[in-house]
């Protein structure tokens, strides 16, 4: 299986860090997941041989983590922070707004696949709640017109 | 890039770089950047340990434990490696100060993690950011490239004979990750299930070698210490609470904002100047002062000074510093069910009660909020808490029961009034009025 050379120049680094091949695990998760959208079979069963682990244990490690997934997600994922500080200032009337906006639920995805729609826990941006992340970028302060133009700048970005 | 803020009422220690453009090596030199760890070289590690214990600094993370008592544990003596640590998975809710920490002064982080390893004798650390915060990941990547461009880190650092590596290391999204003996599975690529103790992570820690794990703040404060010492650093606080701490004020407030106030500020003063009191002419209902962790106070109570053990008299904790404000708008059953929701999200499951008891109250308080509650579920819902209380391997178990017991106990009217069908009596004046417009 091929990756970038970006990944494979960290992939290396990060093997120098560590006593154990295995403790590169989480973080190569999380950069193989940016190259290819999801953690498909290919690349679990890749990165288990590269780290001398069993699938089955490079499973077992990508149920635990929340921001890794099985599943093919849009290329934009819109997370919204629903937790206390985000609620008390309206994340949870901005997640609904974001549901209706793009016609899906909870861990959807739009049928161009431009978009996923994820509701998250506290990302840390609570003093300038209400606030989501688009894949890594954080958007604060959000009003539902503030979301619709950041949705609008992405589908811009993403239909180029 | 999160918006800073100031207030005159600030003192500027951890966050006196922040703006300043210190992610560059050079200007963070210009700003007594890396003059601390020179100085920390020649005292040699007992030297290093009794300033920091002196200082009174205690861990910003939330636990409040004495930060040069927790180094003074590693034994001098080790058949296996030391490490020493930063916990940047920063995740509980109310809290984003690390956030800052890392984006304005990264250099700060390395430089405390490296007077922490002079004094425990380490010679590697690792810096591990959570996986949400991959632009600081980049910024803390190159902060650590350019320390070892100008020969801070790597062999013979400043010239001393000393080695010493620090490498970064990121999360994938996992509250419990916070928690030491969980980040140190994490970073040995597994499931970050915590481990029983003893041992203590001191004694047999990360790959089973004495290992010292200190929050952010934390280290970004180490550096300040050693060169203005710990009589300056003390007297910044309260007694037995040195220093300065980043609250992050949140919730219902004119102001919200990260502040940098000297430990034992008054929460009252703090809400009602800095955070600039409650918006739109509602008045206060509750604050929850340390992060989602912390048991409630009413209003009567908020007469406070914050530090360690002022908040833990009062019955709650000051925590992590979060301070999330709630106005008279809010559904107190509501709010206890967000925060058992995420309880019950974080969880790994490990220990049974944390695992069944979160699952439990979640789904009691939604059936609750939704109007199907009856009357024997109130003390249900405090006996399921109550029962996961100083029964599991991490706090994590403690940090869901401690804040919805106090919810019960502190508003058991606002639980009474969803009885028997009723609808929320809150649901619509929350709504009704959004403070960001």
């Amino acid at each position: 299986m091929k990756f970038s050379d970006q990944f494979e120049a960290r992939f290396t680094e990060m093997l120098g860090h560590y006593p154990t091949k295995r403790s590169a695990l989480v973080p190569t998760l999380l950069y193989a997941q940016d190259e290819v959208g999801f953690m498909s079979d290919e690349v679990i069963a890749e990165l288990a041989s590269r780290l001398d682990l069993t699938e089955l244990e490079v499973r077992n490690v990508i149920s635990y983590y929340s921001m890794l997934t099985t599943k093919p997600r849009g290329k934009y994922n819109v997370q919204v922070c629903t937790n206390i500080a985000c609620m008390l200032r309206g994340g949870e009337e901005l997640l609904e707004h974001c549901k209706q906006k793009l016609g899906i639920g909870h861990k959807g995805t739009t049928q161009d696949g431009l978009f996923s729609l994820e509701e998250v826990e506290c990302i840390g941006a609570c003093s300038w709640a209400p606030a989501a992340q688009v894949n890594y970028d954080f958007h604060e302060n959000l009003t539902n017109e503030k979301m619709d133009q950041v949705l609008e700048d992405y589908k811009k970005k993403g239909t180029q | 890039m999160a918006s800073l803020v100031s207030h005159p009422d600030e003192v500027r220690v951890v966050s006196k770089r922040f703006g300043q453009g210190a992610t560059d090596i050079d200007r963070y030199l210009e700003l007594d950047g890396y003059k601390a760890v020179q100085k920390a070289l020649g005292m040699g590690p007992d030297a290093i340990i009794n300033e920091v214990k002196n200082s009174g600094l205690r861990g910003r993370g939330g636990a409040g434990f004495s930060t040069g008592m927790k180094w003074s544990f590693v034994p001098q003596q080790s058949a296996k490696p030391k490490y020493v640590l930063c916990n940047g998975d920063e995740s509980e809710p109310g809290t984003c100060k690390d956030r800052l920490i890392f984006e304005h002064d990264p250099h700060s982080v390395i430089e405390g993690l490296m007077i922490a390893a002079l004094a425990v004798g380490s010679h590697t650390g690792y810096i591990y950011i959570r996986g949400e915060y991959r632009y600081l990941l980049v910024i803390m990547q190159k902060a650590i490239k350019d320390a070892y461009a100008k020969g801070f880190l790597g062999k013979n650092i400043f010239g001393s004979g000393y080695d010493l590596d620090i490498y970064w290391h990121g999360g994938a999204g996992a509250y419990e990750v916070g928690e030491e003996s969980a980040l140190m599975e994490s970073l040995e690529g597994k499931r970050g299930i915590p481990r029983i103790r003893p041992p203590f992570p001191a004694v047999v820690g990360l790959w089973g070698g004495p290992t010292v794990i200190n929050n952010a703040e934390t280290l970004a404060s180490v550096p300040a210490i050693i060169l203005g010492g710990a009589e300056w650093y003390t007297k910044l606080g309260s007694p037995k609470n040195g220093g300065t701490r980043l609250f992050c004020l949140a919730g219902h407030l004119n102001k919200p904002g990260v502040y940098e106030l000297p430990m034992g500020y008054n929460l009252k003063k703090m809400i009602y100047e800095v955070g600039g009191g409650v918006p739109n002419g509602r008045s206060l209902k509750a604050v929850v002062p340390g992060g989602s962790s912390t048991p409630v106070l009413l209003p009567e109570e908020i007469d406070v000074a914050m530090d360690f053990d002022s908040v833990a008299k009062a019955g709650s904790m000051l925590g992590s510093g979060g301070v999330v404000v709630l106005d008279d708008t809010t559904c107190m059953v509501k709010f206890a069910l967000r925060t058992m929701k995420f309880y019950k999200h974080e969880s790994c499951g490990w220990c049974i009660p944390c695992r069944e008891g979160t699952d439990w109250l979640e789904k009691t308080l939604t059936r609750f909020h939704a109007g199907g509650g009856v009357k024997k579920d109130i003390d249900n819902i405090y006996y399921l808490s109550e029962n996961m209380l100083g029964k599991t391997f991490c706090p994590l178990g403690d940090a869901a029961a401690m804040p919805t017991m106090a919810f019960v106990k502190k508003f058991r009217k606002e639980f009474e009034e969803h009885l028997d069908g009723k609808p929320c009596p809150f649901e619509k004046a929350a709504a009704a009025e959004p403070i960001l417009a």
